[in-house]
């Protein structure tokens, strides 16, 4: 047999499956990419990974790829002497350049691969860097440990964002001074336009709102003939009182673990954690926990707004129901969208993430077992997109839906790509369109039906091709 | 001249002043504003003394462009040889970002004789980096032989982590080579190495030379033998380029390494005459083939038809005359047709003004297809460039033009501010800081997702797309009506 046909049997996918050490096209980046993107949300914030450069280079290509947007980001460029003597020098240095050149009110400090391996101590050389006067004595610089060969990307973001409101939060934490504020961290959602919609809502609630952090700006930014390179819209301010907000909410549970535990522990906070809540019931869901936390009502107009989508789904249903769906992505991605789908009668069936766990399994699991379309579905921690292409080969499903990475096993299949997640760089604007909240909901299920039905003209004959869909 | 010349020497010092003072003295000899006399290739006293400092350290803090060895190894040099596995030996996040970003096209079946579009990983957690990675990369060498049967070699990418632990990665290489029947490299591409991608591109070359360079036999050998070097096959170049040398009557051995396989790089030795499109990455196999097998090299550039015909000539001119009279038929076929996209484009795009940064060839080889256009160069740069880069650069450039070496994104947005192009010709990283300051862009290192931009297919694309930035309809709208003077 030709191993091009050997590659889609079922022998194949055995052995495929049968890998132990070899990953092959993983649906999960590196921690100090989560760090960057985090970071980019504070106001006037500098990321800064004290290292090697080429990984700075790498964030800020992928970023800009993805949004289309400018990423500025420094490193203070670790080379063979810095293995030898430590990169004290090169942070020095580093943020002594970056401080008086980029002029940050904030630098949020990763670290790489390379100065977590010969052991450099962050927290130590930041306050040498301060003694020597390379930065101010009261110039905030947040540091977060993020090799790459701990976690992924979701875990960068969360350490980041916990050693930002540790940096610039924990001195003012007063359990007396309690305010009615919630804090809502989106975490690491390729979709920015969200945190736009989830600001609209809660103001429509009379909910005041903390963002951590908010970047819908830097990944969204106006073209007016003006650079800012700053465009992080939660302020430094606000992210030092956010420690005594009456609660916080996660959108993606798997993201901010650690940074939850602190609200919850250190900042004696209510908190609430989400799985990216996708399609009408997870936003209810949302929206129900937001009221009670916060004792606000949900308005009439979302009530309004939510019937549009629910119209829009019923509009939609035929286009879904019964159909087969491979998905892969972020751990909370893939329970919001098999969420979403179980919802609109769609039927998952391979779910596949890199960066999922075994309790993460167990979640998805229990999701599936709650509705009759969930029957059909296997869940894959640890798997990555090899190990897809062979599911879809050998039991084939009518479509894919994940970031552009997909796209190579969804033509091999020849099933239609819906692209969600980081990251898109083969279609243009998608992460300004929200795929949270009611809205967001009808983009998703536009997106979808829209799909399926476009791949049914492409592929009628003639007698089949008709104006009616 | 004169006072342009002092003008733009006086803005270049100016803008270093926000700078410690430590770092305004190195960066002020990384930018210089040529004025003749200058560098003529062959005058050494004028070689030694090249104006502008290269390849040394970037600073730390000021937001360098520059990748990293693995960069230039896994990213430039190997990665786009498709016939074999490249492992990205370490954690996952260097190879999920190389991973199909630099758009080297190759044929062949994706997951069958074709590894360009995959990320291949080791994979390393904590327990690797306390206890070393040799015995998962050997089982790595097993699943991929086994589920690759058709791949005709591995190479082993080092990321940092590698070099660190100590991990003896020749010694897995040699086993697996041993236990696999098929050649695995071992690359010592660690990104903490050298300055930037150049040396990875050095290290990638003197790994050709020891593993695969001369392994193999070529079956016959003609004359007209030639291997393309250094053609990464962007968006398809190096099949242009093929092309024309094809058309001329030469055979293409090996391709280097656009579309390349090691099979056919294992023959190169048997090559007439080594075309080195990409000098600063693949000089040094060049120069060890010129001394182990008395290979003659010569660059070449095919980017917009002055070139083209003028390298056309100089290549035609080491054989005989036979390809001597196509190479001159080919000049003349595609002559019209080359006419016609300057009579289109001229029109819309003379006098325009372009500022360069790229790497390796481009910030000097992509000149000559701006002017075919009517554009003026008025300031180019090298993210990785050696003296000898600029050395070469000097003879291509006006008086006047700034020069500038790992310039760093605060020195680039404001020599942009005083230069005032109409089109900057940049990378991914700077590409929307300039669009959303209303100034066109075209990204110059992947084309922009564009392409072909080498040879006869190319120049026409070129064009269009040059065309198509500077005047977009789209500008218009940057101010509101109501907003406007």
């Amino acid at each position: 047999m030709k191993t091009e046909e050997w590659i889609n049997t079922e022998e194949y996918r055995e052995l495929n499956f049968a890998r132990k050490a070899l990953v092959i096209n993983p649906t999960k980046a590196c921690q100090p990419l989560g760090a960057f993107f985090c970071a980019s949300g504070f106001e006037n914030t500098l990321p800064y990974e004290h290292g090697s450069q080429g990984c700075t280079a790498y964030f800020r290509n992928n970023l800009s790829r993805h949004y289309r947007e400018p990423f500025p980001a420094v490193s203070d460029s670790m080379t063979e002497d810095a293995a030898v003597f430590g990169g004290r020098a090169n942070m020095i240095e580093g943020l002594k350049n970056a401080y008086s050149l980029y002029k940050p009110a904030l630098i949020a400090m990763c670290t790489s691969c390379m100065s977590e391996v010969i052991g450099d101590d962050l927290k130590a050389f930041i306050s040498n860097a301060k003694d020597e006067g390379a930065i101010p004595k009261d110039f905030p610089v947040a540091p977060a440990h993020t090799p790459s060969f701990v976690g992924s990307h979701l875990t960068g973001y969360d350490l980041m964002l916990q050693g930002i409101i540790t940096t610039l939060g924990e001195e003012h934490f007063d359990a007396s001074k309690k305010t009615d504020k919630v804090n809502l961290i989106p975490g690491f959602d390729a979709h920015v336009e969200n945190i736009r919609e989830l600001r609209r809502y809660l103001e429509m609630m009379g909910v005041d709102v903390t963002v951590l952090a908010d970047n819908s700006e830097t990944f969204d930014s106006p073209l007016t003939g003006e650079y800012h390179p700053y465009l992080g819209k939660t302020t430094l301010a606000e992210t030092a009182d956010c420690v005594n907000a009456a609660a916080t909410v996660s959108m993606q549970a798997y993201a901010t673990p650690k940074t939850l535990a602190d609200f919850k522990g250190k900042y004696e906070q209510q908190v609430a954690a989400f799985n990216y809540p996708l399609g009408v019931g997870g936003f209810d869901a949302f929206l129900t926990r937001v009221s009670e936390l916060t004792g606000k009502p949900i308005p009439a107009e979302i009530t309004s707004e939510r019937g549009k989508a629910v119209d829009a789904a019923t509009d939609a249903h035929p286009y879904f129901h019964g159909k087969r769906f491979a998905l892969f992505g972020d751990p909370d991605l893939m329970l919001g969208l098999t969420a979403f789908l179980l919802e609109m009668g769609g039927e998952p069936v391979h779910i596949v993430s890199t960066n999922g766990t075994k309790k993460w399994k167990k979640e998805m699991e229990a999701l599936l077992s709650s509705s009759p379309y969930g029957a059909s579905a296997t869940v894959y921690p640890g798997h990555d997109l090899w190990h897809m292409r062979s599911l879809l080969m050998t039991d084939p499903v009518d479509m894919i839906i994940g970031n552009s990475h997909g796209k190579y096993a969804a033509r091999d299949a020849g099933i239609p790509h819906v692209r969600i997640g980081f990251p898109i760089v083969d279609r243009v604007n998608l992460h300004r369109y929200a795929t949270l909240g009611y809205r967001g909901a009808v983009n998703l299920i536009t997106w979808i039906a829209n799909a399926f039905i476009e791949e049914k003209d492409r592929t009628s004959d003639d007698a089949h091709f008709e104006l009616l869909r | 001249m004169k006072n342009t010349i002092e003008e733009r020497k006086a803005t270049v010092a100016s803008l270093l002043k926000v700078y410690p003072e430590k770092t305004a003295k190195k960066r002020a000899r990384h930018i210089i504003v040529k004025e003749t006399p200058s560098c003529e290739s062959g005058d050494e006293a004028c070689k030694s003394s090249c104006p502008i400092k290269s390849n040394v350290k970037s600073i730390p803090g000021v937001m360098t462009a520059r990748g990293c060895a693995y960069a230039g190894s896994k990213g430039v040099v190997w990665g786009p040889v498709r016939d074999c596995v490249h492992l990205s030996h370490g954690p996952v996040g260097c190879g999920y970002y190389s991973w199909s970003t630099r758009r080297n096209l190759a044929q062949g079946k994706p997951g069958v004789d074709n590894f360009v579009p995959f990320q291949f990983t080791s994979d390393f957690q904590e327990r690797d980096i306390v206890y070393g990675g040799a015995q998962k990369l050997e089982q790595i060498g097993r699943e991929i032989r086994q589920l690759f049967p058709e791949a005709k070699g591995i190479t082993i990418q080092s990321e940092c982590p590698i070099g660190l632990i100590g991990d003896d990665i020749e010694a897995s290489a040699r086993t697996m080579t041993e236990e696999l029947k098929v050649p695995v490299i071992p690359v010592r591409c660690e990104g903490f190495r050298g300055v930037s991608q150049s040396l990875g591109h050095h290290i990638a070359n003197d790994t050709v030379r020891d593993y695969v360079l001369g392994k193999g036999e070529l079956a016959e050998s003609t004359p007209y033998d030639v291997a393309v070097i250094g053609d990464y096959n962007i968006g398809g170049d190096a099949w242009a380029s093929v092309k024309i040398l094809e058309e001329m009557g030469l055979r293409v051995i090996a391709l280097w390494s656009g579309d390349g396989e090691i099979e056919t790089m294992k023959v190169t030795h048997k090559s007439k005459l080594n075309l080195i499109h990409c000098y600063r990455s693949m000089n040094y196999i060049a120069r060890h083939m010129e001394e182990a097998y008395g290979i003659p090299w010569m660059e070449y550039n095919f980017f917009g038809p002055t070139k083209i015909e003028a390298s056309i000539r100089a290549i035609a001119a080491r054989f005989d005359d036979s390809i001597r009279k196509k190479g001159e038929a080919v000049i003349e076929k595609y002559r019209a047709s080359m006419d016609s996209v300057i009579e289109k484009y001229r029109p819309r795009l003379e006098g325009k003004k372009v500022m360069l940064y790229v790497g390796g060839l481009r910030p000097r080889h992509i000149i000559g297809a701006y002017e075919d256009l009517g554009m003026e160069v008025i300031g180019t740069g090298y993210e990785f460039g050696h003296a000898d880069d600029y050395q070469r650069t000097m003879n291509h450039v006006k008086d006047g033009t700034v020069i500038y070496d790992d310039v760093t994104q605060y020195e680039m947005d404001e020599l942009v501010k005083y230069l005032k192009p109409d089109l900057v010709g940049s990378g991914i990283k700077e590409k929307y800081v300039f669009q959303k300051m209303g100034i066109p862009f075209r990204q110059m290192h992947s084309w922009d997702y564009s392409g072909p931009y080498h040879g006869y297919d190319g120049f026409p694309i070129f064009a269009r797309d040059m065309d198509m930035a500077v005047n977009s309809p789209t500008w218009k709208l940057v101010k509101a009506p109501w907003e406007k003077a």
